[in-house]
């Protein structure tokens, strides 16, 4: 009865990742930084999103819609700020909210420890980025956009190798359970 | 005791000098001492070896980190050298404009996006850069200045989509704009497919109609030609490398000047060995009245 118990309670159990002080503001700097500074000297490290590696892994983490969402929201306006004229103010910051809440949501209800499955997600969620930030250029900017190239298809396999790499990095973060 | 005299009297009765009793007892004992010796030779020599292996790897680990910090200083060296070719280069060019306003500075990051290709430069509004104004490098043109803050500038380059500046082909002097498309290269604008006076190598300098980069500095060369609807499909290579960007300078005009150039396009596929193109480009005719 006891062991039964248990399993059903092991079953809806959602753990939730909590990290060291400081450490999510500390990696979305980081990621800004890099993410500003790698082309300079890497032209091919453009491909990388790696802020929104950063929303993906704590969304998956934190499990917690709002946080996410919210995460999400400051991570993409500060990659906005950061970015070129050709992106206003909020364009990153509508994909990476939207992101940011999927990640926590789907985190809540999938395994996301396994690197096969942060692969999978990764590419995914990368997908739909592209989608929210072509939709939103078609939309509201009426600019012309893609919805899908080879070079995006090359960028979502890259960051989702980079991001299996990067996550286990950002599990040593973590505070032990 | 007793026997022993009687070993000493055989000897020296005999000449044998007790040869078998020798024999037997060299013989009984020579492995002994041949198992010792060759067990302290053994333990010697692995003594002697652990030492010498040990200060081996001493020796080795040492080595490791002498050559480790040797390639450091190399390296550090190689980018000091280069560093110090590039601002050499970059001082020449100053000293040879001295009567231009500008001034120079250091890249310090990118854009946070792939779609658009701009760069941070370490001086901003405090050093006298405003929006618009020029951003080039001894090579050639780099871009405009589209944002200015206290300490920091963004600037627009040339390969950005959004990017263009007015520019002229050396040979003939047709004047078109020449712009960016998001890709290394960039693209002359309305060539007409019936002009053959463009052909792959001819390189391009600023027109100065612009009224942001003075007359006559390396746009870039023409890379390849193809035919289009209407306008000849005409790419363009950068004279500036855009793609690994460490010093530049920014106008700190947006009035027509002329500069002074007492070197050929660095990058240029054409060297400029007489003709019109040499004529163009000759340091005479960009020396002001």
């Amino acid at each position: 009865m006891n062991d039964a118990f248990d399993i059903r309670g092991s079953e809806l159990h959602i753990e939730v990742h909590k990290f060291r002080a400081g450490a999510i503001i500390l990696a979305t700097a980081f990621a800004l930084v890099l993410q500003a500074f790698l082309p300079i000297y890497f032209s091919k490290a453009a491909i990388l999103d790696l802020p929104l590696l950063i929303v993906i892994y704590f969304g998956l983490s934190r499990r917690n819609p709002s946080t996410g969402l919210l995460l999400g929201m400051v991570i993409g306006i500060l990659q906005d700020s950061l970015s070129g004229p050709t992106v206003p103010l909020g364009l990153y910051g509508i994909g990476k909210t939207v992101i940011g809440y999927l990640a926590s949501s789907i985190g809540a209800r999938l395994d996301t420890e396994h690197p096969a499955a942060r692969f999978a997600l990764t590419i995914a969620f990368f997908a739909v980025h592209q989608g929210v930030i072509a939709l939103t250029r078609r939309l509201l900017l009426s600019q012309p956009e893609p919805w899908f190239t080879m070079h995006l298809g090359i960028a979502a396999l890259v960051n989702a190798v980079v991001a299996v790499l990067l996550f286990m990095l950002l599990d040593r973060l973590r505070k032990p359970s | 005791m007793l026997l022993q005299v009687l070993l000493l009297a055989v000897q020296i009765k005999r000449d044998s000098q007790g040869r078998l009793i020798r024999v037997w007892t060299v013989g009984a004992v020579s492995p002994f001492e041949r198992a010792g010796a060759h067990g302290i030779s053994h333990i010697r020599d692995t003594w002697k070896h652990y030492f010498a292996l040990q200060n081996a790897w001493r020796d080795n680990e040492e080595l490791k980190r002498e050559n480790g910090a040797l390639k450091l200083q190399i390296t550090q060296l190689q980018s000091k050298a280069g560093e110090a070719d590039r601002l050499a280069v970059l001082l020449k060019f100053r000293q040879t404009n001295v009567d231009v306003p500008m001034v120079s500075a250091r890249v310090i990051g990118g854009s946070a996006d792939s779609t658009s290709q701009t760069i941070y430069l370490d001086r901003g509004e405090r050093d006298g850069i405003r929006r618009n104004m020029g951003v080039i490098t001894p090579d050639g043109v780099v871009g405009k200045v589209i944002e200015s803050y206290k300490d920091t500038a963004q600037v627009l380059l040339l390969t950005d989509k959004d990017s263009g500046v007015g520019a002229m082909l050396v040979d003939s002097r047709v004047q078109k704009p020449v712009g960016g498309t998001g890709e290394p290269l960039l693209v002359m604008k309305y060539i007409s497919n019936e002009d053959n006076s463009v052909n792959p190598g001819d390189r391009i300098v600023t027109s100065g109609m612009d009224r942001i980069f003075p007359r006559d500095l390396p746009v870039g060369t023409i890379a390849d030609i193809k035919a289009g609807s209407t306008f000849k499909q005409i790419r363009v290579r950068p004279a500036a490398n855009l793609e690994r960007l460490e010093e530049v300078f920014v106008l700190l005009t947006m009035k027509p000047l002329e500069m002074k150039k007492d070197s050929p396009e660095p990058n240029s596929a054409t060297p400029p060995a007489g003709g019109p193109s040499a004529a163009a480009a000759s340091p005479a005719s960009h020396e002001k009245p």
